[in-house]
């Protein structure tokens, strides 16, 4: 084997660290800002922890920034959940059945349908959002859950994977299917929703943190401040015009709209990392 | 080679795969055709500032486009941003992802460190950089202050889009590690053991071996940060400078919302749109080449 010893096993160690240290420094900080007062933060921030940390966590979430409006971030952190598992569970539903008809049916139209999808496949939702927007304003969709959701469940990625995956499912499982009198609802429900199981979750789970995160959509689709998300509510914060901004609250709300994704990167690792890999090769 | 697949066939099939593909078709057809179909339009009709009327003006949208030199600026603009916010991104993670695949202790524990800002969304890792930056306030402002180095991102437009590489390049280390990782991890132990025994030195191996063998993922990883640095960046350049000081960090992405929003010019911002497509199409088609000529491999 390869092996490094002593000082270039050191070095490598060294480096890790640095990379580690670049990666938690800014998040380090916030948590640090989080825990003073708005006092304290005046003129430079402090780089050890104070006492306020859990009555600033507390404030942002039953009372929010007053000089932004005032909503609960705990709402924002609703309407983000709505809208992450919307788009998780959505694009699954529709992918995983798109999938299922284009590579168990054969009918006239088949490739159209095909090539309509798979059009879409590297085309975000930013591209087109002038027009996109007008639609969702004649469909009534300002200030809704459909319009922060529907619009952007609109991407082929998924259904590529599931095509792909359903390609590799062995061609006699289905023969001996039909065989044993099982028709094609039969033969999805009993054999190919439970072999795609772990590809789901997978998915899942990097649909979830890329509905969370969205900013561009429901920075346009929502006007009221209710109905708004955490990812893209703290731009409000952060902009007051003529205002001292209050970092030790904005820090909080940025750390709090970071939390369920972080929490579900590190506590379903192997999940994701499998999940990110295999959606996109 | 599909269709010799055994598959369900003839009219006794026909109603199901329609109602399993539909909602999948309504929602492309609305949320995409039709709009990217309006973009293109809107792109070839000069609309008055009531939305009344639309008169055709055939590619003058895009001739005012090209020779508006605001607009040139922007793609000159982009461009500089894509390309140090990739550099930065893709060299820190192609060491961090090289060091880590030849630890044996705490590897694991250093990937969940650098995946973390994996889940942290562009705008929130733009508002922490934007924190540690702020001039009167920020962490690292201070001590470039201390250096005797004067940082006001607010006021100095080079300084603005620096605040913007270095938070893009942060948010985007995760996925640049974990490709880069596993595309070390799949060349064979083998290949640079022989190296190895051969005399090769650590850079040699590096240079000669792991490299080449990583150019699918580079390639791959290259046309992926395109798309980001493009698109899903518009919420840093939003949440933290919003195109200024004076239009000094207005993206590509950026302008195109700013003008159809703000300034509601929509002839000007469907041709920008139409543009935007126009580049994504491009990426797209590598992209698929890139699949095909990794099937060969």
């Amino acid at each position: 084997m390869v092996e490094k010893k002593g000082l270039g096993r050191a070095l490598s160690h060294a480096v890790l660290l640095f990379g580690a240290a670049i990666v938690l420094f800014p998040l380090y900080v916030a948590l640090v800002a989080t825990s003073h007062s708005y006092d304290v933060l005046i003129g430079s921030t402090p780089l050890w922890f104070g006492g306020e940390l859990i009555k600033n966590f507390t404030t942002v979430l039953t009372q929010g920034l007053k000089a932004a409006g005032g909503i609960p971030v705990w709402v924002m952190m609703s309407n983000s959940l709505i809208m992450a598992l919307g788009i998780a569970l959505g694009k699954i539903a529709i992918s995983i059945t798109a999938a299922y008809a284009i590579v168990y049916f054969r009918f006239p139209g088949r490739e159209l349908c095909f090539v309509l999808i798979f059009i879409t496949l590297m085309m975000p939702v930013e591209v087109r959002i002038v027009p996109t927007f007008q639609v969702a304003a004649n469909l009534n969709f300002i200030d809704s859950y459909a319009g922060l959701i529907l619009p952007l469940i609109a991407s082929a990625t998924a259904t590529f994977l599931y095509r792909q995956m359903f390609m590799t499912i062995p061609q006699e499982l289905l023969e001996a299917a039909r065989i044993d009198g099982a028709g094609p609802w039969r033969f999805f429900v009993d054999v190919v929703l439970p072999l795609s199981r772990t590809n789901t979750a997978a998915l899942f789970v990097v649909l979830f943190i890329y509905g969370w995160n969205q900013y561009l959509w429901p920075l346009l689709v929502t006007n009221q401040e209710s109905m708004y998300t955490v990812v893209m509510g703290i731009q409000r914060m952060v902009n007051i015009p003529d205002a001292v901004p209050e970092w030790n609250l904005i820090m909080a709300v940025a750390l709090l709209g970071m939390l369920p994704p972080l929490l579900v990167v590190l506590g379903m690792q192997k999940l994701f990392v499998r999940g990110l890999v295999e959606t996109e090769k | 080679m599909q269709d010799e697949r055994y598959a369900f066939r003839g009219k006794k099939h026909l109603i199901l795969p329609i109602l399993f593909l539909l909602p999948q078709l309504v929602i492309t057809v609305v949320f995409f055709f039709y709009p990217a179909g309006e973009a293109l339009l809107g792109s070839v009709y000069m609309e008055d500032s009531f939305g009344l009327s639309r008169e055709f003006v055939g590619l003058d949208n895009f001739v005012v486009l090209f020779s508006d030199p605001g607009y040139l600026e922007t793609l000159y603009l982009t461009f500089i941003f894509s390309i140090a916010t990739i550099t930065l991104t893709m060299g820190v993670s192609l060491l961090m992802a090289v060091v880590a695949d030849q630890v044996h202790t705490g590897g694991t524990l250093y990937k969940s460190m650098l995946i973390i800002p994996y889940a942290v969304a562009p705008p929130l890792a733009g508002v922490l950089w934007l924190f540690l930056f702020n001039p009167s306030v920020g962490v690292l402002s201070t001590f470039l202050d201390g250096l005797g180095y004067t940082w006001n991102h607010k006021l100095n437009g080079n300084q603005a889009l620096l605040l913007l590489i270095i938070s893009a390049s942060w948010k985007q280390i995760s996925y640049n590690f974990l490709f880069f990782l596993a595309g070390l991890q799949a060349i064979p132990r083998s290949l640079i053991e022989a190296a190895a025994i051969d005399g090769a030195s650590p850079w040699q191996r590096f240079r000669n071996i792991i490299f080449p063998l990583l150019s699918p993922t580079t390639f791959f990883l290259l046309v992926v940060n395109t798309i980001y640095t493009l698109f899903e960046t518009f919420g840093i350049v939003h949440a933290v400078t919003q195109g200024g000081p004076s239009r000094a960090t207005e993206t590509l992405i950026y302008k195109v919302f700013n003008d159809g929003f703000i300034g509601l010019d929509f002839g000007g911002s469907s041709a920008q749109s139409v543009v935007l497509m126009f580049i994504v199409m491009i990426l797209t088609f590598l992209q698929f080449r890139y699949i095909e000529r990794k099937v060969n491999y």
